[in-house]
């Protein structure tokens, strides 16, 4: 499966070039950028690691795509996000964010079902991934 | 009697019988608003013969506290407190008789939090004044005094989008068509195709309840097996409006108690309800972390019209006050009414904290909402992937864009017409971000995105051309609209 997470998760992965096209808009609304990864890619999963801290005070989007390049080496088999932060009043949230890396194989999740009274299900989504220990899932057998 | 008034001739205040409202008390030209007032902006259509001044000040006089005759148990109050003021009257250039009113009402006159209240007053028994051809509310200036006493949006913009994990992009949905007949599986099959084609929520249509052909138990637990198995193709949250409208408020919270239990994110309501009922279903919302969706079936009885009724800038301040998360507010290309200006107005008055007065968008005074959150506007109605550009334009990033027919009518099936949406969508946020001239490049951006998905294509060749080209009934006439 293709992990549909994120702005742009319908469209083809980005090249350098469209991703720092995306961070100069970032820029120049004055938001943060950070980049985030995980082996968990579990939908309510929200706090991914952190590759540093946020950066604040950027004003060139090379330097995020040195980043994001830097994050990607580290960890190739992850999934890694770009997000840009609007710490304005009344928003103080994220403003855009978006998979800037995948593992190369997607194995997905798994829906199960546990069946109670009156016709009513639980449902849990169980990421295969998840089945292996942090670190050393996504990795070729 | 009423013609021949307003001005000079003194006339004896407590003698028994009928005198002008004007003479009464209920105009106050030298009256300055206090912050602490709410302020109503009526459209007046004085009957041949009526003055402007003394319709004016009727009105302020029928919407609070007079009465057709002089009582003497007035006196027991300290009346001109809780008198409303009208205190200034203009005429509507190019119209015929018409006249945009503005009455001061003390904060005494309201109870907290209670929109009932509020509108049993300001519309109660006014509307139907046979000194006036036609009354229409076109604005109201809420003080925060007054706003600080609801509790608002369950969730609100801010937290929705975080609840939902979706940043920096219009969310998409639809409607399950046909609206009625379908039994609950094949329903079930609708939301499941739509949401793992890339929408983010399906809806319940605003008379979907519980009919002989699909109970809402059944529908509710269809539904949330599409949801979550979308969820597990895609890997992202997904949610449907599953309508818990019903014949009362028992009826209501049994069922969206049920949806809460089985997992659902999102309950829906209708504004048929009426307003008490919408504000416990808020309540209910923000105790039960559940987004509480609002459908504002019926509001075109008395919203559309230009001399009588109620506009919706009122009518969506009045859902902000007592609290939804979704609400629809028009699409300005779609099927449905709405001038762009005006529709800009309701996007304002929903989304932003503090929104300027702007008469060229239909919003007659400052109005400063506190810090409560915003309500997430919703365009739904004969709108298409064909114009995303347009949508995106007008419309902005916190909306939700809803393609009933153009998810469900697509050639290749539900699930592609939902990708079409989605990747027409994505293509032109990201052009817009690269700064990219969407208005001017967008159909070229979306034949650009269509190489890369066939059901973009196949979308753009069905309904390329289709638009709704109407004149608007509701459009600005105030200010003299400038030229583009």
């Amino acid at each position: 499966m293709r992990l549909n997470q994120g702005t742009f998760s319908h469209l083809p992965d980005f090249t350098d070039e469209e991703i720092r096209a995306q961070l100069q808009y970032a820029i120049d609304h004055g938001w943060a950028i950070a980049v985030e990864f995980t082996d968990d890619p579990h939908p309510r999963n929200s706090y991914w690691e952190m590759w540093g801290l946020p950066m604040f005070e950027i004003s060139d989007a090379a330097a995020a795509l040195y980043e994001v390049n830097r994050c990607r080496e580290a960890f190739p088999n992850y999934y890694i996000k770009l997000s840009a932060y609007d710490s304005t009043l009344g928003r103080q949230t994220t403003a855009l964010s978006f998979l800037v890396n995948r593992p190369q194989e997607e194995p997905g999740f798994r829906v199960d079902r546990l069946e109670v009274s009156d016709r009513r299900i639980a449902y849990r989504l169980h990421s295969y991934a998840a089945d292996r220990p942090h670190g050393s899932r996504y990795q070729e057998p | 009697m009423a013609g021949d008034v307003a001005s000079d001739a003194p006339v004896e205040r407590w003698g028994a019988g009928v005198i002008p409202y004007a003479q009464m008390g209920y105009w106050a030209p030298d009256y300055v608003p206090k912050d602490s007032d709410i302020l109503a902006a009526f459209r007046i259509t004085p009957q041949p013969g009526v003055d402007a001044i003394e319709a004016g000040a009727a009105v302020a006089g029928e919407s609070s506290t007079a009465t057709w005759t002089v009582v003497w148990t007035d006196r027991l109050t300290a009346y001109d407190h809780y008198q409303a003021k009208c205190y200034r009257v203009d005429p509507v250039p190019a119209t015929d008789g018409q006249y945009i009113a503005y009455i001061a009402y003390d904060i005494d006159l309201f109870e907290e939090g209670s929109i009932a209240n509020l509108t049993s007053s300001i519309i109660g028994n006014v509307f139907g004044f046979k000194a006036l051809k036609a009354l229409r509310l076109e604005d109201m200036r809420i003080p925060p005094h007054y706003v600080k006493t609801f509790q608002g949006p369950p969730h609100g913009i801010v937290m929705e989008r975080e609840y939902l994990n979706k940043f920096g992009r219009p969310l998409l949905g639809a409607t399950t068509k046909p609206k009625l007949g379908l039994s609950a599986r094949n329903y079930g099959r609708v939301v499941y195709e739509a949401l793992r084609g890339g929408l983010d929520f399906t809806k319940d249509d605003e008379n979907i309840n519980s009919q002989p052909f699909m109970r809402w138990r059944d529908r509710f637990l269809f539904c949330m097996e599409a949801v979550n198995r979308a969820e597990g193709a895609t890997g992202e949250i997904k949610g449907h409006y599953l309508n818990v409208t019903a014949g009362t408020m028992e009826d209501m919270y049994e069922r969206a108690d049920f949806a809460k239990e089985i997992g659902s994110i999102v309950v829906m309501v209708d504004l048929t309800v009426g307003y008490t009922a919408l504000t416990s279903m808020s309540h209910w919302a923000r105790r039960n972390g559940v987004l509480l969706h609002l459908h504002r079936a019926g509001h075109g009885t008395y919203t559309r019209q230009k001399t009588h009724g109620v506009s919706f800038r009122v009518l969506a301040k009045w859902c902000r006050l007592l609290g939804v998360d979704h609400i629809h507010a028009g699409t300005v290309v779609g099927k449905l009414e709405g001038d762009p200006n005006m529709i800009q107005g309701y996007y304002d008055t929903l989304r932003l904290d503090k929104v300027p007065a702007n008469l060229l968008r239909g919003l007659y005074f400052d109005q400063d909402w506190a810090s409560m959150a915003g309500v997430m506007p919703v365009a739904s109605g004969g709108i298409h992937a064909g114009q995303m550009h347009q949508l995106l334009d007008y419309l902005g990033e916190d909306v939700v864009l809803q393609f009933g027919g153009g998810t469900i009518g697509h050639p290749m099936g539900i699930s592609a017409g939902a990708s079409a949406n989605r990747v027409a969508l994505e293509a032109m946020i990201k052009a817009r971000n690269e700064g990219r001239d969407i208005v001017v490049e967008g159909p070229e951006i979306l034949r650009a995105a269509a190489r890369h998905c066939a059901p973009l294509q196949v979308a753009l060749d069905t309904w390329g051309d289709i638009s709704f080209n109407y004149e608007s009934t509701d459009t600005p006439d105030v200010l003299v609209t400038p030229s583009v």
